[in-house]
């Protein structure tokens, strides 16, 4: 288990207009981990994704309160250039969302955008970050082909390898699988596995047989609050509070 | 009347209007083709469509319609060259900068634009761009390609703004949230993702408003010069072929050589148009497809 602290949340607080979406957030996320967030339905663990890469600046008249530290900076300081923490911090959404474009555009839209301009550098990017997302096999011979032909499996894949393209530190990750069929969520979580290894993780997940098979730590959201976060381990044989157990145990949910 | 046969009456009514409509036009283009495709064959097909000089009045008179076709391909690509560059801006303006508040009452106004008819664009060429031009410029006539240019592309605006920013707007979201959450900035999201996603229905826009242009017939003839000879620059009056049309069906005597390549030229024109408007059509399936149906 990795003794670093990769993201640090100090009381954070969110705000759509007048409803508080998170409340006193505080957390410390390990570098080089899997940590799942769980939790029923709008209870805010898309919203807390969404602060850790302020795509929630996107919608009109939201408020962040708190600090959220990734290596020593507050994301929220004004000095932040939030083009460069996207590029530290990626995104795959629960809807794979491949662009119209080419396999090869697709991973190399984002190196591109940041400057990359030699072909042959492309080239290495995108298969690197190919194999990284266990596509590579699988597309090598049709890199030049829509994106859009592949399967909703391969799709998501295919995302993961579009973000990894820019060399992030840190994975979002917004229920990856639940657009998929069980054969392709098998893949995608032995890919996690492995890519847990370079990067830090984070996952939304509604399954807690996922978050249980995956992660190394567990964060139970309920109405916009952490009511436990630790090892998953103990979060799933000995939760502390008696909500964590009633949803574990399925209860409600 | 029982029900039964209430119903059959209606059918039949209804299947009676339904044919005349198609009756009327294919009358019409029938009629079109009769009328002039004998001076296709008494010309000759590259001879009436190449040659320079378009004197019909003349002895002998002489129907060369490329000067006209010129006239309405100038008029109409200056037209799409001011058009397109200004209504696309202001489509991604609409789509992306302007606040939800301010497009839902921008829109509708831009769209009212459309409904201003020709013959006041005409007046204001006419009267007031005209003059203009030929001050700046120092120009014998206000009343040039230029000028023609100028009001069809405003006229077009309307219809290719709105259709851009249908478009623009059928791009998914998810496109966006994907390109921004690679780090991506909007102007680059917008240039590199939106526009191409968007651009069949872009040029579906660019089609509709350039068949619109070339079809204007009110605009140019009050606006365009009205000299036939080819065109040699964008600040000379030109005559393109439904001014043409306009100008000297009134004096022809009907089945005389002159008719006939007046109806020759609105033959041209009809194809013209209707190729326009079957590449918008096919633009605009292939868009659909490529924002829903994959």
């Amino acid at each position: 288990m990795s003794e670093n602290v990769k993201i640090e949340i100090k009381d954070l607080n969110f705000y759509y207009d007048d409803f508080q979406a998170l409340k006193n957030i505080n957390m410390n996320i390990p570098e080089n981990e899997i940590t799942a967030l769980i939790g029923p339905s709008g209870c805010g663990k898309s919203t807390f994704l969404r602060v850790i890469n302020r795509m929630n600046d996107l919608i009109d008249h939201t408020k962040v309160k708190g600090e959220v530290i990734i290596d020593g900076q507050n994301l929220y300081s004004s000095e932040v250039d939030v083009v460069e923490l996207r590029k530290k911090v990626g995104m795959v959404f629960q809807q794979p969302n491949p662009f119209p474009k080419t396999i090869f555009d697709n991973v190399a839209y984002g190196p591109r955008m940041h400057g990359e301009k030699n072909k042959n550098n492309l080239e290495q990017i995108v298969e690197e970050s190919l194999r990284g997302a266990a596509l590579w096999g699988e597309v090598k011979n049709r890199l030049y082909q829509p994106a859009l032909d592949l399967s909703g499996g391969q799709q998501q894949r295919l995302c993961i390898a579009r973000a990894l393209a820019v060399k992030p530190e840190i994975l979002l990750m917004d229920e990856p699988a639940s657009a998929l069929d069980p054969v392709a969520t098998a893949k995608i979580e032995e890919l996690m596995a492995d890519l847990a290894k370079n990067y830090t993780i984070v996952i939304v997940t509604h399954s807690m047989q996922q978050a249980a098979r995956v992660s190394n730590e567990t964060g139970f959201f309920l109405m916009g609050e952490v009511i436990e976060y630790g090892e998953t381990g103990k979060i799933f044989e000995n939760p502390n509070d008696q909500r964590t157990e009633d949803y574990i145990t399925g209860r409600f949910g | 009347m029982d029900w039964k046969t209430k119903e059959k009456l209606i059918k039949y009514i209804l299947l009676i209007f339904a044919m005349s409509s198609i009756m009327f036009l294919t009358g019409i283009v029938i009629v079109l083709f009769r009328e002039g495709l004998p001076i296709f064959y008494k010309i000759g097909i590259i001879d009436f469509l190449f040659g320079q000089e378009w004197y019909p009045t003349y002895d002998p008179a002489s129907f060369g319609i490329l000067p006209l076709i010129s006239a309405s391909v100038l008029v109409t690509l200056g037209a799409m060259i001011f058009a397109v560059p200004i209504g696309l801006s202001t489509s991604v303006f609409i789509s992306y900068i302007m606040p939800k508040s301010i497009k839902n009452f921008i829109k509708p106004t831009i769209e009212l634009l459309a409904g201003i008819p020709s013959v006041i664009y005409g007046l204001f060429g006419m009267k007031i761009l005209g003059p203009f031009l030929k001050d700046i410029f120092g120009l014998p006539t206000g009343l040039t390609a230029l000028t023609a240019s100028i009001m069809l592309g405003i006229m077009a605006l309307p219809t290719i703004i709105s259709l851009s920013e249908d478009a623009i707007t059928s791009v998914p979201k998810k496109f966006r949230d994907a390109s921004l959450a690679l780090g991506g900035t909007r102007w680059e999201t917008i240039s590199k993702v939106i526009l191409p996603t968007a651009s069949s229905g872009i040029v579906t826009a660019i089609m509709l408003g350039m068949g619109r242009a070339i079809g204007e017939t009110m605009t140019v003839l009050m606006v365009a010069g009205g000299a036939s000879a080819m065109p040699k620059s964008i600040l000379k009056p030109v005559r393109p072929m439904t001014a043409t049309i306009a100008a000297e069906m009134g004096e022809t005597p009907v089945g005389s050589n002159h008719y006939q390549a007046l109806f020759g030229i609105a033959i041209v024109l009809f194809i013209i148009t209707l190729s326009f408007n079957i590449i918008a059509d096919l633009t605009r399936k292939r868009f659909y497809k490529k924002v829903s149906g994959k």
